[in-house]
């Protein structure tokens, strides 16, 4: 399919492009940026007067609950969701029920999703038999059933032994590892920042050195097995502080942070809002700011919407007895936005750690708008507002901590392989 | 979820979830009213009519005797009809989840729910969720709060020491898992006590703590310095099971409260206790029985002071 796209202003981080430009899609792929290719005919004509046309955004952590959460959410929802949201292609980490911990399970999981023909699903296989942390998948097995990296998502890797063995193991194939450092004995199922709002709600406290102390680990047994490692949601000032430090010393390191954390503190806990119930906790305003300072040096190379839908009756407990997590994906580039304004970070900036720099940790060609790239594309309008309600997301999970909240920047297109896959009405 | 919870909209009580935010002149209104029903105790008839008619719902799905038994008598006094629920071994362990238990009870007309739960927050929960004439009472969610507890306390404070703003007061021993030094600590700030202090080893002080507004100490006698109120807190035994602590002799001797170590307080101090008492661990029963002991007349104050609470709500 042709597709002409006109008079946008045109955001691709990777070119270094900013520029009202037309944009001209065939067969799937980006035949042309500005001039129109010679005998290009229009099959269709998107007019983005007014809009912001940029890569289609690429993220790095989103839940799908397929297989076995199916009453969390199931592909059909969640994929619509990612399309309303501009996403085209997305990493789900390996917690299903069973882990994607066996080539079937992740061949499935690829069948499902090109059926479903919405955007990209790229699975992170998981690194141990069942997320147990006792021994090793078959990671090459997985990698041929597509699998593009491997990590431990959030269950608990205890024994150090193991994970260092996975590390070399990976590292023998040049696989990469995602690793959320969090110590389990220190978090010691805490469920918030040990800071002032947890000691005045009374809630079980999450130390910051259940992050600093694994991610020492992982720092040094990543010097030590040469593997590339992608750090997964970093929440703390100290973290990002560590890891600025290994990228210094020329460690294979990359890290990601989520979009919620860039926005919100312990503070916005407020009288025990479940919304907030997250995976890192929310943690101080400190520590806010220093994680927007490492996206601005690039301590922090992207950002991902940590998307995990909840079903709503987990959410309507007790903070502590609350399941911690958050929709995501449809509010991942309204969210990058509104940051980008508060901080004054050229939008070229902001829109990359949502594009090119997760299409790199993930080694897919994606997140920008060469000739002969795929036409994975996200139009959207910066002037529109728009309410976070249940009913305007297309997610099963509905909870959110901005939720009756208005954002900026509405989604008005989506294109994957230069098909329209989502557009606003 | 910005607006304080428990105050409706015209600034009045609406529940009682915490201590936290509560404005003076409320917490001065239920010690006020307070007062003039310990005299409604002390009289042959023992009841007056003020919540006549109404249903309330004690609510436990954590075992308590105290508490639940004063809040029964007090609804009582009040002419209320008192339904005891003690959910630790009914509907929830058959998978009923809190809010659907609630909305049952709703439907049965209750009134007023006083509620205890084991984690944080539920008493907020139950408050955000039921009908707008329902009022709740937290009597004790996980380690967050404990109102009544600390304002019979503050009552037991006014009674023997008149005025709050000369007074250094103690708080000892595990403030980390306490709702009730929470509580305390908010109505002292509140009320104006110039110095709070906390007085534990580090395993049992929550993080960034002198946020709340009070003085940390380590050691009972430069803690127990010059001090007018000492409130002694109960130690869980579960806490030696842990890493908290090694041994309760080991925290008798460094942070128990004998007739030595309370010497080191000014001479008329007083020694609170919220109760159950652990003798020979946190308080030595020389101490406990002695005559600057006013753990006893805490109990009959709470009687009062959750008299005071239920009119208070009902009439809002």
């Amino acid at each position: 399919m042709r597709i002409h796209i006109k008079n946008g202003r045109l955001i691709d981080p990777r070119n270094g492009i900013d520029a009202i430009s037309d944009l001209y899609l065939a067969g799937g792929k980006v035949v042309s940026v500005g001039a129109r290719p010679a005998d290009f005919q229009d099959y269709r004509v998107i007019d983005a007067t007014g809009m912001i046309v940029c890569p289609g955004l690429v993220d790095l952590s989103a839940r799908l609950r397929e297989p076995g959460l199916e009453y969390k959410a199931t592909l059909e929802s969640e994929l619509q969701a990612a399309a309303a949201g501009g996403v085209t292609s997305l990493a789900c980490p390996p917690d299903t029920d069973p882990p994607l911990d066996e080539p079937g399970l992740v061949e499935m999981l690829k069948h499902r999703t090109k059926s479903l023909d919405q955007v990209r699903v790229y699975p992170v296989g998981a690194l141990t038999q069942q997320l147990k942390g006792e021994r090793l998948t078959e990671m090459a097995e997985l990698r041929d059933a597509g699998c593009v990296a491997f990590s431990h998502a959030d269950a608990p890797l205890a024994n150090l032994h193991v994970l260092m063995q996975a590390m070399q193991y990976a590292s023998t194939f040049g696989f990469s590892v995602w690793l959320r450092p969090q110590d389990v004995s220190l978090a010691n199922k805490g469920v918030a920042h040990d800071g002032e709002m947890a000691t005045r709600l009374g809630l079980p406290p999450i130390p910051v050195c259940a992050e600093t102390v694994a991610l020492s680990n992982i720092i040094l047994l990543t010097r030590e097995t040469g593997v590339k490692v992608h750090l997964c949601r970093i929440s703390s000032a100290e973290g990002v502080a560590m890891v600025r430090a290994a990228k210094q010393q020329g460690l294979p390191i990359t890290c990601d942070v989520a979009i919620n954390h860039v926005h919100l503190s312990e503070m916005d806990l407020g009288f025990f809002d479940s919304n907030c119930h997250l995976v890192p906790p929310l943690r101080s305003l400190p520590d806010r700011d220093a994680l927007c300072t490492g996206l601005a040096d690039g301590t922090i190379d992207a950002i991902c919407s940590d998307h995990a839908p909840v079903d709503e009756d987990a959410k309507l407990l007790p903070f502590g007895q609350s399941e911690a997590g958050a929709t995501g994906l449809e509010l991942l580039l309204s969210l990058t936005y509104k940051w980008a304004m508060h901080m004054n970070t050229p939008l070229i900036d902001a829109l990359n750690t949502v594009t090119y720099a997760p299409a790199k940790i993930l080694g897919i060609d994606a997140g920008h708008l060469t000739p002969d790239a795929p036409a994975d594309i996200c139009i959207f309008d910066p002037e529109a507002y728009w309410y976070v309600t249940a009913s305007a997301i297309k997610s099963q999970g509905k909870n959110t901590p901005f939720l009756g909240r208005e954002l900026p920047g509405q989604v008005k297109y989506t294109l994957t392989d230069g098909k329209v896959v989502y557009e606003h009405l | 979820m910005n607006r304080n919870p428990q105050l409706n909209k015209q600034g009045e009580l609406q529940h009682l979830l915490t201590t936290e935010g509560l404005p003076i002149s409320i917490l001065r209104h239920i010690l006020d009213t307070a007062e003039s029903f310990a005299g409604v105790t002390e009289r042959e008839v023992k009841k007056i009519p003020l919540l006549r008619g109404k249903s309330v719902f004690n609510l436990f799905f954590e075992p308590s005797t105290r508490t639940r038994t004063t809040f029964e008598i007090a609804a009582k006094r009040l002419s209320a009809d008192v339904i005891n629920l003690n959910i630790a071994v009914s509907a929830q362990s058959k998978g009923e989840t809190l809010l659907d238990t609630v909305n049952n009870l709703s439907a049965m007309h209750a009134d007023m729910f006083v509620v205890r739960h084991a984690q944080s927050g539920a008493a907020h929960m139950i408050a955000s969720h039921v009908r707008p004439d329902i009022h709740v009472i937290n009597a004790g969610d996980g380690r967050h709060a404990h109102p009544t507890q600390a304002l019979l306390d503050m009552f037991t404070i006014r009674r023997y020491k008149q005025d709050f703003h000369n007074l250094r007061v103690a708080i000892v021993g595990d403030i980390l898992h306490s709702r009730v030094a929470r509580s305390q600590i908010h109505a002292l700030t509140t009320l104006g006590v110039p110095e709070v202090r906390v007085i534990a080893p580090k395993t049992i002080l929550p993080s960034k703590v002198e946020r709340l507004g009070v003085h940390v100490y380590h050691d009972m006698a430069q803690g127990l310095k010059d001090i007018d109120v000492l409130i002694m807190l109960r130690l869980q035994n579960e806490r030696m099971v842990g890493a908290s602590l090694p041994s309760s002799e080991e925290y008798f001797k460094y942070y128990g409260l004998t007739q030595e170590k309370l010497a080191m307080a000014k001479p008329d101090a007083i020694v609170m206790h919220p109760g159950p008492m652990n003798r020979g661990v946190e308080i030595d029963s020389a101490v406990a029985d002695g005559k600057q002991s006013v753990i006893l007349p805490q109990v009959t104050f709470g009687i009062a002071v959750r008299m005071a609470v239920m009119s208070i709500l009902a009439g809002n």
